[in-house]
């Protein structure tokens, strides 16, 4: 596959760079002593005591050694350059005593760069070797499993969101908190207090939030609907409701962040380069069974096939027989309890905090673009994509920046193809 | 109950520099919105693109005041235009969505570790205004009378900063009332008619969006000014939303709207404010209750207008000064 040719010489070329990043700094960390001749020089020491008749070569840039050296009993070596230049050091491995090894072995040739008049101290560093962190590709099949594991979350939380747009046109502001209501219920439930087990907690949580969601559909939106209100109305509105519900749970729950009691500890099973603890696998299995059933749901089921005929075109499905307002509610009701299992899963895999829906809304709106707005496939495959993008980008970049990434492929989206992935090709500009 | 307290910190915030600030992200959002029926949900962040423009010209890289604000509202410019080319080709909602994801992001950005020795990080900046204070003329001590006491420098700012938003409003009337302007708004009630009649709409939108970007901006300037610093959780999502509500209450596609907006949110919100306070304060409640309240008051106070919100698109959809026929603007 030529891609991943592609892909295995840009990670070559990023190692390449990174370990000259490492050569630069550690020779420019010191001074040179300048006392007017280019040359090498530096002290081998091994825990802190020299070391005596090591042979150092060094060779120009084209491979001609120029000099060579063997470190005194003091440890020090000094070799002459002919001139200012680039030159390799190599430090000869089988003159080490016993039991001493240069602590990185890929460092035995250090290729340095000499200026006019400036003795060049060089470090080879000896020791035992260092326990090497994972290597790129172990990073990345773990950054992948947490990828996947959080992209399940947010498709599940995503669904609603989606069906909710395609139904209604609204753009529900308010989902994230039937995500943090979901999370915050069942650790009420779970905390010890009250001390139901975590599984029960979560379903009742479940339940109260797909209540809530229906009552929100029920006593305040379909009545506005029935007013004719704008489509920018009922934005307002939702954004004052997530308002209203974020600050009282902030009220209730205080600006801490909790862990569930239930499975907040757990040692990690490792398969290869994947570790993942029982709690995490479970978490991945039960979301990707959930997002299946919605599926099978919507294809199969009667309701499913009359939420598909609405979202088509909520006009034609009316007239086809179709009671839209009994649709619409069924949506908001299994949407709010989908984002509220989100919820529950997050708060298990992470913590539980009065914000952790809003934020979680932004990458459920990415993955709501990136999917195709108004549809249930689009969240989930969005929601997998934004997991994984967000998650691999931690291995290169910073985890505090890695919802940018997010925003970058809900850009690129944008430009690309700007229906979604699973989006109409309609005219939406 | 001290009612004449209440009323006087919730007059006194009403006037403060806060409400200016208000007013001026608001008179753009009205440009925006308003006029040009763009679903802009991330004017935080050209607020936020100005306050820090101006702050890590003077306080990173030692440069001057004055080159600082001009490249703050200039960095609001470009992000009108990094903002706007991919997705003003598109439906609102997917501008409301990406405006609002694009400023957390910048947030987020702005506040990670690696940007620490550009923007602070989650430190911020600090001591920016010294060359703005430097030029006020007021004699020093303090003016007014009882809450309405205020410091020569704090007097100063809100000068220029109300100065300011009588001046972006005019600024924004003219604008309306040029042919500019009836494009814009024609853009709002019929893109493809517009359209039709051979007008690039996608650059009228870009305009809107970059002037009330920049007014938004100058917002973030008088923020970073009057604070002398600036910190990223003075830039986060909920000031958009909140901006949005000043707006609304005053009523859109008006002139006075958002600047009356913009005074009642803040007199309204510092009184619920201080009316929890005063009352918790009374000893009439049980103690549980009191100890719940300590404390409490700012997040009751959003609640609260999160309530106000709903109520007021529910019964009073046009606002203080809006006008019914204006009400299914944009989307």
């Amino acid at each position: 596959m030529p891609n991943a040719r592609v892909l295995w010489a840009a990670v070559a070329l990023i190692a390449v760079a990174v370990c000259s990043l490492f050569l630069f700094g550690a020779v420019h960390a010191q001074d040179g002593d300048g006392d007017g001749e280019e040359a090498f020089s530096g002290t081998l020491r091994f825990g802190g005591e020299p070391v005596e008749g090591v042979r150092i070569v060094v060779a120009d840039a084209a491979g001609e050694a120029v000099g060579e050296a063997v470190s005194g009993a003091d440890g020090k070596w000094r070799i002459a350059l002919p001139g200012p230049g680039t030159y390799g050091a190599t430090i000869d491995t089988d003159t080490l005593p016993e039991g001493v090894t240069l602590r990185d072995p890929a460092r035995r040739t250090l290729e340095v760069t000499v200026t006019a008049g400036r003795s060049q101290p060089l470090i080879f560093a000896l020791g035992e070797p260092v326990a090497r962190g994972p290597t790129l590709p172990e990073q990345l099949a773990q950054a992948v499993l947490n990828g996947t594991k959080f992209g399940l979350i947010i498709a599940m939380c995503a669904i609603g969101l989606s069906l909710i747009f395609g139904l209604t046109g609204l753009i529900n502001f308010a989902h994230g908190e039937l995500v943090t209501l979901g999370a915050i219920l069942a650790w009420y439930l779970n905390a010890d207090t009250v001390g139901v087990p975590l599984i029960l907690a979560g379903a009742l949580a479940v339940l109260v939030a797909g209540a809530a969601g229906g009552g929100v559909e029920f006593s305040l939106l379909r009545p506005l609907r029935a007013r004719r209100l704008g489509g920018f109305q009922f934005m307002v509105v939702t954004i004052g409701l997530s308002l209203l519900v974020r600050h009282v749970l902030l009220l209730l729950f205080g600006p801490d962040r909790e862990r569930y009691v239930d499975y907040a500890l757990q040692a990690e099973w490792t398969f290869g380069p994947f570790a993942a603890t029982p709690r995490d696998l479970t978490i991945m299995a039960l979301s990707a069974a959930i997002l299946v059933a919605v599926a099978l749901f919507l294809q199969k089921a009667h309701t499913g096939k009359a939420i598909r005929a609405v979202a088509d075109n909520p006009d034609l499905a009316e007239s086809s027989g179709i009671d839209v307002d009994r649709v619409i509610l069924i949506v908001w009701v299994a949407g709010a309890a989908l984002a509220a299992v989100g919820g529950v899963f997050f708060g298990s895999v992470e913590a539980v905090d009065w914000l952790m829906g809003f934020r979680l809304l932004l990458l459920m709106f990415a993955a709501v673009v990136l999917g195709g707005l108004g549809t249930a496939y689009g969240a989930m495959v969005g929601g997998l994509l934004i997991g994984l993008v967000t998650e691999v980008s931690t291995v290169w970049a910073s985890p505090e920046i890695k919802a940018v990434f997010a925003l970058g492929v809900l850009v690129a989206a944008l430009l690309l193809r700007p229906q979604g992935l699973l989006g109409q090709r309609e005219r939406i500009g | 109950m001290e009612f004449d307290v209440i009323l006087g910190n919730a007059a006194r915030a009403g006037l403060g520099p806060q409400a200016a600030i208000f007013a001026l992200a608001a008179i753009g959002l009205n440009l925006h919105f308003g006029y040009a029926g763009l679903l802009n949900f991330g004017q935080v962040g050209f607020m936020m693109l100005g306050a820090y423009g101006t702050a890590i010209t003077v306080a990173t890289w030692g440069g001057s005041l004055w080159l600082g604000i001009p490249l703050g509202l200039g960095l609001c410019v470009a992000f009108a235009l990094a903002l706007g080319v991919p997705t003003l080709r598109l439906r609102s909602d997917y501008f409301a969505i990406t405006t609002i994801a694009a400023a957390e992001i910048m947030r987020l950005l702005i506040r990670s570790s690696p940007a620490t020795e550009l923007t602070g990080g989650p430190f911020g900046l600090q001591t920016i205004a010294n060359s703005f204070y430097d030029l006020n003329f007021l004699p020093d001590g303090r003016f007014g009378w009882g809450t309405f006491t205020y410091s020569s420098n704090q007097l100063w700012v809100m000068l220029v900063a109300w100065i300011l938003v009588c001046l972006c409003s005019a600024l924004v009337l003219g604008l309306i009332r040029s042919p500019w302007g009836r494009v814009v708004r024609a853009i709002r009630e019929d893109e493809d008619a517009v359209r039709s009649l051979g007008k690039n709409t996608v650059a009228y939108k870009l305009q809107a969006l970059a002037i009330g970007g920049v007014i938004a901006g100058l917002a973030g300037v008088i923020d970073a000014l009057q604070q002398s610093g600036v910190g990223s959780e003075n830039f986060e999502p909920q000031v958009t939303f909140f901006v949005w509500a000043a707006l609304i209450m005053g009523g859109l596609a008006t002139t006075v709207g958002p600047v009356v907006g913009a005074m009642l949110f803040w007199f309204l919100r510092e009184g619920v404010e201080s009316f929890i306070r005063e009352f918790s304060g009374l000893g009439w409640l049980p103690d549980g209750l009191a100890g719940f309240l300590d404390g409490a008051e700012g997040a009751i106070s959003i609640a609260l207008m999160g309530i106000g919100l709903i109520a007021l698109m529910a019964l009073w959809p046009q606002g203080v000064f809006g006008r019914r026929r204006d009400l299914h603007l944009g989307t």
